[in-house]
């Protein structure tokens, strides 16, 4: 082997051992970070205590880009990007367990850096520690006054989940037409309905309402509990409007059900009203304008 | 005799005391005046409201656009006149302010109320509107409200201009003039606006319309009297 040949082998062993160093302190990284969501929603509540001058630093390297450096939303990627970034300086956000208008609590925020946003730009951040993501949290929270002013809301109570019946479904269904989701969500919940093509958000952008025959998976998670809170808090910034003035304990979980009819996959809610419907389709009128859902 | 003086007296210091606060809102000067325009308006068009069928019913003629409403000699209804600046600060008023949609309008399309006074928020429809103020100083909250449901009741902190929308009905659009004073009026299609009530002083009276924008005057209130104040805006075509 010549001299060349041997400082080359030595120059890749020597990248080969580095490579494999890094790559195991990214694994010990997401080992040491809050377990990652599952399909359950929620995590460990993040007791750390934020840094705002670290988290600056964070921000700039992981959030700035589409974000932007005064947290207005307006990176340099904003232009883009379809649904836009948040601004933080409106402090209002769409993934909440607190009421429409209200601020969200810390886990609200962990939840949503964790979970991404789906068919947004939003990537899920799991890897990022603890105590990376409670620096972040206190910086973003500097970006406007409404965190020092105010507290976080009380969060919406959500009963334990009612079993799914037929009767759940059709009351559900009842509900999707008395409440008129169907003006944006369409008759099918293919999100085309009449409203639809109009709605906009608070910042003047097109919007489209969530379309349930494409995905299981939700901006605000996945699991039934996180559909039933969607309803209760609406999504700030958002044309998605709080119905918990209307919508009252297990009654949410008659339109969770409902929706979960519509989905994509073999749901056991669609199971059930398939087989309903096999010897009963007759009896129900189509969702929208004109007729009473039954 | 003394007795009998020393008891009147005291009476009528009481009767006066207990005259004063009664006494007192129709005490004090007024401001009165017009809103006018120059300039060519944006031609207000006619709303489409055939995608809600329970409420295009409702009208005979259609909703014009309410953005720009003027009346004969260029008045301009719609317009916020308050006092922006002078006097004492006044407590918000008892009586709530009223918010109505019916016929996929807001009644009115503006409302002025004072911070901390209570809002209410009817739907007399028989569809589902979501009311969707989109503050940017006050949190912005976003609420369905079915047909027949209870009024929302609620108030802001602080003073801002807030437009109102409904998602559902975008043509439906308003403004709530959230002030730091209980001295306002909005203007009807004739224009004309009279403030009362106002203790001697230098007020800064504002008239705010959220196409054309805002415009101040200065006036000195002595007594009683009644200070004439016209506004002209500059009408802006879009």
């Amino acid at each position: 082997m010549s001299r060349v040949a041997r400082q080359i082998a030595a120059i890749v062993a020597i990248g080969v051992v580095a490579s494999l160093l890094s790559a195991a302190d990214g694994f010990a990284q997401s080992v040491h970070g809050l377990p990652m969501e599952g399909r359950g929603g929620d995590t460990k509540p993040n007791t750390r205590v934020g840094r705002p001058a670290v988290g600056k630093e964070e921000y700039t390297r992981y959030c700035a880009g589409c974000h932007g450096d005064r947290g207005d939303g307006q990176g340099e990627n904003a232009q883009w990007i379809d649904p836009k970034p948040r601004d933080f300086t409106q402090a209002a956000f769409k993934c909440r367990s607190t009421p429409s208008g209200t601020l969200p609590t810390d886990q609200d925020l962990i939840n949503t850096i964790r979970r991404g946003i789906v068919y947004s730009n939003m990537p899920q951040w799991r890897p990022l520690p603890d105590q990376m993501i409670a620096d972040l949290l206190s910086y973003i929270k500097t970006f406007s006054p409404r965190w020092k002013a105010e507290k976080p809301g009380a969060a919406v109570q959500i009963p334990a989940e009612t079993p799914v019946t037929t009767e759940s479904i059709l009351a559900g269904r009842a509900m999707f037409q008395k409440f008129e989701c169907w003006k944006c969500h369409g008759t099918e919940g293919r999100g085309d309905g009449p409203s639809a093509a109009a709605l906009t958000d608070s910042k003047d952008q097109p919007i489209h309402p969530f379309d349930f025959t494409t995905s299981t998976r939700f901006k605000c998670g996945t699991t039934n509990a996180d559909l039933y809170r969607v309803f209760m808090t609406g999504l700030d910034g958002t044309p998605m409007a709080s119905f918990a003035d209307n919508i009252k304990g297990d009654q949410g979980w008659d339109l969770v059900h409902y929706l979960r009819t519509l989905q994509p996959v073999r749901t056991p809610e669609l199971t059930l009203w398939k087989t309903w419907l096999a010897t009963h389709a007759g009896e129900l009128k189509p969702i929208g304008p004109e007729t009473g859902g039954r | 005799m003394r007795m009998k003086l020393t008891a009147s007296i005291a009476l009528v210091a009481v009767a006066t005391m207990a005259l004063a606060p009664i006494a007192r809102p129709n005490a004090g000067g007024t401001v009165a005046g017009k809103v006018t325009f120059t300039g060519t308006p944006p031609k207000m068009k006619p709303i489409d409201m055939a995608k809600e069928p329970s409420c295009a019913k409702e009208h005979a003629t259609p909703v014009m656009n309410e953005s720009v409403v003027t009346g004969e000699g260029n008045t301009l209804g719609d317009v916020v006149v308050y006092i922006s600046a002078g006097g004492a600060a006044t407590t918000p008023p008892a009586a709530p302010a009223n918010f109505d949609q019916k016929g996929c309008q807001y009644l009115p399309h503006v409302l002025a109320l004072q911070a901390g006074q209570q809002l209410v928020v009817k739907n007399d429809d028989q569809t589902s509107h979501n009311i969707h103020p989109m503050s940017k100083i006050n949190p912005e909250w976003n609420k369905s409200q079915p047909p027949g449901a209870p009024p929302i009741q609620t108030s802001y902190e602080k003073p801002e201009f807030i437009p109102v929308k409904c998602n559902v009905h975008p043509w439906m659009h308003g403004y709530f003039a959230v002030l730091n004073t209980s001295h306002s009026v909005v203007t009807g299609t004739d224009g004309t606006f009279s403030l009362s009530g106002l203790p001697p002083g230098k007020y800064t009276v504002t008239a705010w319309q959220e196409r054309f924008g805002t415009q101040s005057q200065e006036v000195t209130i002595a007594g009683t009297e009644t200070a004439k104040l016209d506004f002209v805006l500059k009408a802006t075509e879009y």
